[in-house]
């Protein structure tokens, strides 16, 4: 039975024809698994896994001033992002903190298009409606989103079309494929090569199907992308980051453009550039946990004297590491790498270590140079 | 075998009670990792959480169906966790205790209930 406050995306059938155990996430009736999170994450990370992500929000940001306008509230310089690429970047309040982590691209010569976390895409439509001005207009895209990631996701989409190998880590087109109109770009969450391809809801099914048919392919659940993500060291909105969290604390500096910085003109640049300055009272850090059961949100982080210093924010046993890994906030004395740390699970302290992120090599698809 | 409504199954040999978590509970689990049972000599209170389960996704506490001492945790589950899911109601019990009162047994599902009590949920 579907619970009647939760919505569905266009592949609900799809998922309970293959068995899907369903859950409620960020408002949908969501696959959490097929035949078992384990056996998921593995396939994903040896073979290619397809993923139902069409509870996350798209829109496109279109009008002469799309770009600046987008630009005031994010730190990315998107001016001189080039047509046909994409790039993360993080959605900020006044003070700096993060209302949504998200994917901007120029995939065609229309504007940006946006895709948001499926739990904040309302709130996140409404700040933008309310926020940005002159000719900059949101429009919501009601249409699937469908994720292929693992290292024989390109073979897989290259004999659907060959044009899938035109493209490098974080090239984004809209373009005709499965002879319908779609936004494809080569990213994803789980730290493998992969595509996120944007179809319209009505071909959804039709296309999840023909790209299922591949022996190489099985379906993924939202417990194996969860774990796949934490393994590749990316942090989940609303857990690991939040309207609290600033992009320094969240070890995301990357996201933050040089020029940028420089200008100093997105929302929260006071706190951002200080922080950068001074450094952050908290940062996010990676923890291998050497003992005991899995760290998981919300377990304390101790020094070796038994102060507690942070909190856990996301954890759990790493399928490809067979150990178990977490991150969290500790102030910056205790986070350089090789740090030793207890985490507190169910009262009982056992022993941690920082470690970089992310835990498990990315292996992100980056075209040889011509 | 007898079952509770929190899905523990109990095996009872004279005054020892082998305690587990039964297939419907193992396969709602899903894939466990880590399961943390109870040290001999410990006692344990009927409806105490007595042993943790946990699968990839979340930690589950596991109550004690009955009361009793601890006599043995299953240290095998410590290195081999999969063995709840491979065989719940046999290799992957969690913990024998030695019964102190063997009427709160009585009010235990046998399996045909047990499986009658499934059917509702």
């Amino acid at each position: 039975m579907t619970d009647q406050a939760l919505k569905t995306t266009p592949l609900n059938a799809a998922h309970r024809a293959l068995g899907a155990r369903m859950v409620g996430f960020g408002g949908y009736d969501m696959p959490v698994q097929y035949e078992g999170v384990l056996a998921e994450h593995r396939w994903t990370r040896e073979h290619a896994g397809l993923f139902d992500v069409s509870h996350m929000g798209q829109c496109k940001i279109t009008g002469a001033d799309a770009v600046t306008q987008f630009e005031r509230f994010v730190p990315g310089d998107y001016q001189v992002l080039k047509s046909g690429r994409q790039k993360y970047s993080l959605l900020l309040n006044e003070s700096g903190g993060i209302i949504d982590d998200l994917m901007a691209g120029k995939p065609d010569h229309d504007g940006l298009f946006v895709v948001v976390n499926a739990g904040n895409k309302d709130e996140d439509f409404a700040f933008w409606e309310a926020n940005l001005q002159g000719d900059a207009k949101l429009t919501v895209l009601d249409r699937a989103l469908i994720a292929i990631q693992g290292p024989e996701a390109a073979e897989v989409m290259a004999a659907h079309d060959p044009v899938f190998n035109d493209f490098g880590f974080m090239d984004s087109a809209r373009l005709m494929l499965f002879g319908v109109d779609c936004y494809v770009s080569r990213s994803g969450y789980t730290g493998e090569d992969g595509y996120e391809i944007s179809v319209p809801a009505a071909d959804a099914e039709r296309i999840w199907n023909a790209i299922l048919k591949d022996a190489r392919v099985k379906p993924i659940g939202l417990g194996a992308r969860d774990s796949l993500r934490l393994e590749a060291g990316l942090p989940l909105h609303g857990h690991d980051i939040d309207a609290s969290t600033s992009p320094v604390e969240g070890a995301l500096t990357f996201a933050l453009s040089k020029s940028r910085k420089e200008a100093a003109d997105f929302n929260g640049a006071d706190r951002i550039l200080k922080e950068l300055a001074d450094g952050p009272s908290r940062v996010r850090v990676g923890l291998s946990v050497k003992e005991g059961a899995p760290a998981r949100e919300g377990a304390e982080i101790a020094d070796l004297d038994g102060n507690i210093i942070g909190t856990v924010t996301s954890g759990g046993p790493s399928p490809t590491l067979g150990r178990n890994i977490a991150m969290g906030y500790v102030p910056p004395a205790f986070a350089e790498l090789g740090t030793d740390l207890k985490v507190l699970v169910r009262g009982k302290p056992a022993a941690a270590e920082v470690v970089a992120m992310p835990f498990v090599a990315q292996r992100y698809y980056r075209k040889p140079k011509v | 075998m007898r079952f509770t409504k929190d899905h523990e199954w109990v095996k009872v040999d004279g005054d020892i009670a082998t305690v587990g978590i039964s297939k419907h509970a193992a396969d709602a689990l899903g894939d466990v990792v880590f399961v943390e049972t109870p040290d001999a000599g410990k006692a344990v209170s009927k409806g105490d959480s007595f042993a943790v389960v946990e699968s990839v996704k979340a930690a589950s506490d596991v109550y004690a169906p009955v009361s009793g001492e601890v006599v043995e945790g299953n240290a095998v589950l410590a290195s081999a966790p999969e063995t709840v899911n491979a065989d719940p109601e046999g290799e992957g019990w969690f913990a024998k205790i030695r019964v102190s009162d063997a009427s709160q047994l009585d009010a235990l599902m046998d399996r045909a209930a047990y499986d009658a009590f499934l059917a509702t949920l």
